[in-house]
């Protein structure tokens, strides 16, 4: 019984030695696509010969709450979670939780940061007057977990621009892909998105992606 | 998941929970049931979708006992079967779960339980399933990815048709959860039709040949810890290393080892246990003679460390044991916990400062986001409802589903949690030795699941608390599966629905009524009038789960109605952001606001608003 190892005798699998996991965390609020972000990346890993693991999680947690999502890829995943510190990159469907995510990044690792500038705003902040922090606040405070932190209004441009309010996760994933932020080449991910996304929806989505490629 | 599940080859990327059903399809599973609970519910909801194609029989029972019962009575007949559920649904069925074992079974059958370490989706205990196997004698497999689950299925199922007796495998949510590429081998088409052999007496579990077949389980244990020895599912990694010190782990912990490990860049021998009941006691006993430091890395309680200490006195009395003496017992553990360990028994360095990061990440404030019912959900409205209606010295009884979410402020209508259907169980006690009123808030699902039996001894025994049952049409938490109230099976046919009034009406209810819970005034009257009843009251708040009915109206190309706040007539007096905690209501400046985006127009906001302020979006 082989469960382990990876079948290194597959075709496809032709990491060298040299090349270093990849770790990407996904955050955001249940319903925002996260899950699919991440899934979408998984898949292009695995499409450029990898091994992948994602860790997600279900049920009470979604309802509202946080959703961290994490993605690791390269010759041999063990653990599906980043470590503290440890993430490559960290893309956040919303601000606050972009701070929250700053556990995962680190100006050793030289994290990059990337998140929507859209709010929602917690009910702890409603009813126990807590404030949101600024998205200037956000970002200085991310300085020190990261090498570089870019605050982007993906929903408002997302929204404006195109027929979709629910494709700004993959406008995101464009936009690292263009920035060369994430290590996969953009045909795979788009065959991510073709093999997790709906069929009626692959063409729209598949557009907005590249709108984000080609975001400066 | 993934289009192509049903290939006989190739590979995909699945989760955990996936796996486990893929693994049982490629064992010729005829047979497969369930309750739905994080983290389990998704190997039941992957034999939904395929079980059609795939040829083989699934359902969704209205609890885990009977999920449990009806798996057995597969495996009786003949046909390969599994039970799948989380661990509180394994407490459930534990009733049947014990004699399952003594009477055995005749073709395969797997139980698969799930445990949550840091109850992640888990509003009732930390507990560490692994003492059933103890309990029950039941032999225990613990995988830990996604290409393990389906493997160590397979071997489940043949584990169990060798020793005719069910075979455990144990999850945690991290295993469940985690996605991973899982390579396919051939679906074996498995038997769906079989014949119960009313001549087997060994399911007739009775005195005094129980007591036979409880010897002949220890007996069956000592067969059993002989295939322990030798399976591959118990290996040693890193074996050629000379190190004074190994490390013994399984399941999620696994990997946490072997990432810490890797950071530190050591290559210490690790015993990694697949099969964890019963244990190789030999192999362990070999792998710890030679060491002067054994680390065992597990999650929650200390079983297999103080099966370490034990062999180790025999073994190797020297032996520095580490264990829970670094690690802790409540929690998932994660590579910071594990390599935070390691450092602090090997004295290796490593580059990353984790105290340093940590106490850097404990500055930055961030206000918490806790999880909250959806916008437009029909229980928020019953909640304000019931607290509008009630004194302030009513009891709420709390149950186990969406409604959970209650507990939280504003809505606070969650005064106890408990188990399924415990609402009314306990809300019958309260009101029997004080004079308090109380309500019991149990969902459709959970009516059907615990519910009833509460129900007939309030009615019986003769209490008079107000049972609201939140009748959403669906079960919600768990990732919308069918229940009996929908007229809908796991496969999709129809059936016929079970009336949850005619239920409480035919058990002797006679305060019965059906509110939609979106009329507030109706909701608040009818909550009042029965709270005074000498009698037990029921109110079923009967409205679709505001995500279905979303769905149903973007299919149908229809828009749901959107609410505003005029700024000029809203006096900011908050009523709709305190009172009812809605995601879509937000602060705007010197006035409320609606975040059109958030609403889905339940209209509770707009019936609650003292100054007529909210509209709907022309």
């Amino acid at each position: 019984m082989l469960c382990l190892l990876p079948d290194m005798s597959e075709p496809g699998y032709t990491c060298g030695e040299m090349m270093k996991d990849f770790n990407l965390v996904v955050v955001g609020i249940g319903g925002q696509g996260v899950l699919t972000l991440a899934n979408i990346v998984a898949e292009a890993a695995m499409k450029e010969g990898m091994d992948v693991k994602t860790s997600e999680l279900h049920g009470l947690a979604q309802r509202g709450g946080p959703i961290p999502c994490h993605v690791r890829f390269g010759k041999k995943i063990y653990s599906s979670l980043v470590m503290a510190g440890q993430a490559d990159l960290v893309i956040s469907l919303e601000p606050l939780e972009a701070l929250r995510a700053a556990y995962y990044g680190s100006k050793e690792k030289r994290t990059v940061f990337v998140f929507d500038t859209w709010k929602i705003i917690p009910s702890s902040i409603l009813t126990q007057k807590e404030t949101y922090p600024s998205i200037k606040e956000i970002k200085s405070s991310l300085k020190k977990f990261s090498s570089r932190a870019v605050a982007l209004d993906a929903s408002e441009f997302v929204k404006k621009n195109t027929e979709s309010v629910v494709s700004t996760n993959v406008y995101l994933l464009g936009y690292c892909v263009g920035k060369k932020f994430i290590k996969l080449k953009k045909s795979s991910i788009v065959e991510g998105i073709k093999k997790v996304i709906p069929e009626k929806y692959f063409e729209m989505n598949k557009r907005i992606f590249e709108l984000g490629v080609g975001r400066r | 998941m993934a289009g192509n599940f049903l290939a006989d080859k190739g590979k995909a990327i699945l989760l955990g929970n996936e796996a486990i059903a893929r693994g049982a399809l490629e064992s010729g599973i005829g047979f497969a049931s369930t309750y739905p609970g994080t983290p389990s519910s998704e190997i039941g909801d992957t034999f939904a979708a395929v079980a059609k194609d795939a040829g083989i029989y699934f359902e969704y029972s209205v609890n885990e006992k009977v999920a449990l019962e009806a798996a057995a009575g597969a495996g009786m007949s003949g046909v390969r079967s599994m039970v799948s559920f989380k661990q509180f649904g394994l407490n459930v069925a534990s009733d049947s779960f014990f004699p399952a074992v003594y009477a055995g079974t005749k073709a395969g059958f797997v139980i698969v339980v799930a445990d949550d370490p840091n109850c992640w989706s888990s509003g009732q205990s930390e507990q560490d399933g692994r003492y059933y196997s103890r309990m029950g004698h039941i032999p225990m497999l613990e995988p830990s990815n996604p290409q393990e689950c389906k493997e160590f299925t397979k071997l489940a199922f043949s584990l169990s048709e060798k020793f005719k007796m069910p075979v455990l495998i144990r999850l945690t949510t991290r295993v469940s959860h985690t996605k991973g590429i899982v390579r396919f081998e051939k679906i074996v088409k498995g038997k769906t039709k079989g014949k119960f052999d009313k001549n087997a007496y060994r399911f007739r579990n009775f005195p005094p040949y129980l007591m036979d077949v409880h010897r002949k389980l220890h007996e069956n244990l000592e067969k059993l810890k002989a295939i322990s020895e030798k399976t591959e599912l118990n290996l040693i990694l890193n074996k050629g290393g000379k190190s004074d010190m190994g490390i013994i782990t399984f399941g999620a912990s696994f990997n946490y080892v072997m990432d810490s490990l890797d950071i530190l860049n050591l290559k210490l021998p690790v015993l990694k246990l697949g099969m964890t009941y019963p244990l190789p006691e030999k192999k362990i006993k070999d792998f710890i003679k030679d060491l002067k430091t054994i680390f065992v890395v597990e999650e929650l309680e200390a079983l297999i460390e103080e099966k370490v200490r034990e062999l180790a006195k025999d073994a190797n009395p020297q032996i520095k044991i580490n264990g829970k003496d670094l690690l802790p017992v409540v929690g998932e553990l994660n590579v910071e916990k594990v390599l935070t360990a390691l450092m602090k028994i090997t004295g290796e360095k490593n580059k990353i400062d984790l105290k340093k990061h940590l106490n850097l990440f404990n500055k930055l404030k961030i206000p918490v986001r806790k999880p909250m019912l959806c916008p437009g959900c029909p229980h928020r409205a019953t909640f304000y409802a019931a607290k509008v209606a009630a004194g302030h010295d009513t009891v709420f009884g709390g149950d186990v589903g969406c409604y959970i979410l209650g507990v939280f402020p504003p809505l606070d209508t969650q005064d106890f949690v408990f188990s399924m259907g415990a609402s009314e169980g306990i809300v019958h006690g309260i009101m029997k030795v004080t004079d308090q009123k109380a309500i019991a808030f149990l969902g459709d699902s959970t009516f059907f699941h615990a519910g009833l039996p509460g129900l007939v001894n309030i009615v019986y025994n003769k209490s008079n608390p107000l049972v609201i049952l939140l009748d959403n049409r669906i079960t919600a938490m768990t990732g919308h599966q069918p229940n009996p109230g929908m007229g809908k099976t796991g496969m999709g046919d129809e059936t016929k629905p079970i009336s949850i009034e005619d239920a409480a009406k035919g058990l002797g209810v006679r305060n019965v009524k059906v509110i939609n819970p979106y009329n507030i005034r109706e909701m608040i009257e009818n909550i009042k009038e029965f709270l005074n009843k000498p009698e037990a009251s029921v109110i079923v708040a009967r409205a679709e789960c505001r995500l279905l009915t979303i769905r149903k109206a973007r299919k149908e190309g229809r828009k749901l109605p959107v609410f505003e706040i005029d700024p000029k007539k809203c006096k900011n007096c908050e009523t709709c952001l305190i009172q009812l905690g809605c995601p879509a209501i937000t602060r705007g400046k010197g006035v409320c606001r609606i975040e059109k985006d958030l609403c889905n127009g339940c209209s509770v906001c707009f019936q609650i608003c003292p100054n007529q302020a909210i509209r709907v979006v022309k």
